[in-house]
């Protein structure tokens, strides 16, 4: 195999680091589910890659979980999104403010 | 030593994450996520990983994206484009995501992870499912319930209970 595991590990850390960029800065709620969606990934790259170079099948059986949670997660996510826009008509999440208690 | 394949799906991958965040609309910073997440279902083809490659393919850009692009759909026009953040945040998050790529990469570039490699053949699919039905099983029907459970507190959540049967104007 011609790519090395710290390949695959740094790509990863690129992601991760732009998926925190992401909920750090954007006050977009349709944008930092992106972010959300991006950090995810990037560990699930981690997981196959580490169990790839194991070897060992624990890895893409993890990441087969943390797929099918990150759908899950999605579409909730979504779905609040939709009540927050018809209560607030907007999806900037300084106008959410007032949803707690 | 990286090769041509790999070079190519990062530039692709990262570059459509950044693209995802970045982009002023955000059907099109949807349709660049989509690119993001077909980019790791490349590298999971590049890691010897076909089954993880499909799923991530059928569930990430076939599902979630086109949610996801449907939920952008029923958002106002105006707020697909308008961006919303302040220039002193933005910085302070770049310089976030600098010190954050630097230092992890130095410490994983400094360990022993650069001295692991592996000359033995990749795992083979069959003993992800039968993982799946041994040693997982009350993970995997754990799993079932949350998935349910989610989908259908979505549903619950996104219900409008203030429109009936017959009542619809818009």
């Amino acid at each position: 195999m011609a790519n090395e595991l710290i390949d695959f590990t740094l790509v990863s850390i690129a992601l991760l680091g732009i998926g925190i960029y992401g909920l750090a800065v954007k006050r977009n709620f349709i944008r930092m589910l992106f972010a959300i969606e991006i950090i995810i990934n990037a560990a699930n790259l981690n997981l196959v890659a580490f169990g790839r170079f194991l070897p060992h099948s624990g890895g893409q059986t993890l990441a087969l979980f943390s797929i099918a949670i990150a759908a899950a997660e999605v579409a909730v996510g979504l779905s609040l999104i939709i009540v927050a826009y018809r209560m607030y008509q907007n999806i900037d999440i300084e106008d959410f403010r007032s949803l707690k208690g | 030593m990286a090769d041509i394949a790999f070079l190519a799906l990062s530039v692709i991958t990262i570059g459509s994450a950044i693209a995802a965040l970045e982009m002023r609309s955000l059907i099109y910073g949807s349709i660049a996520l989509m690119g993001s997440l077909g980019g790791i279902a490349g590298f999971f083809l590049l890691l010897d990983a076909p089954f993880v490659a499909l799923f991530q393919l059928a569930v990430y850009v076939g599902s979630i994206a086109v949610l996801i692009l449907f939920t952008v759909m029923l958002v106002k026009r105006e707020l697909i484009f308008k961006k919303i953040e302040d220039q002193r945040r933005k910085y302070a998050g770049i310089g976030l995501m600098l010190v954050l790529m630097v230092s992890l990469g130095a410490i994983f570039i400094d360990s022993g992870i650069k001295t692991i490699t592996t000359d033995e053949p990749p795992v083979d699919f069959r003993d992800i499912g039968i993982d799946f039905v041994t040693y997982y099983w009350p993970a995997l029907i754990l799993m079932g319930l949350i998935l349910a459970g989610t989908v259908t507190g979505a549903l619950v959540l996104a219900r409008r209970v203030d429109v009936e049967v017959g009542q619809r104007t818009d």
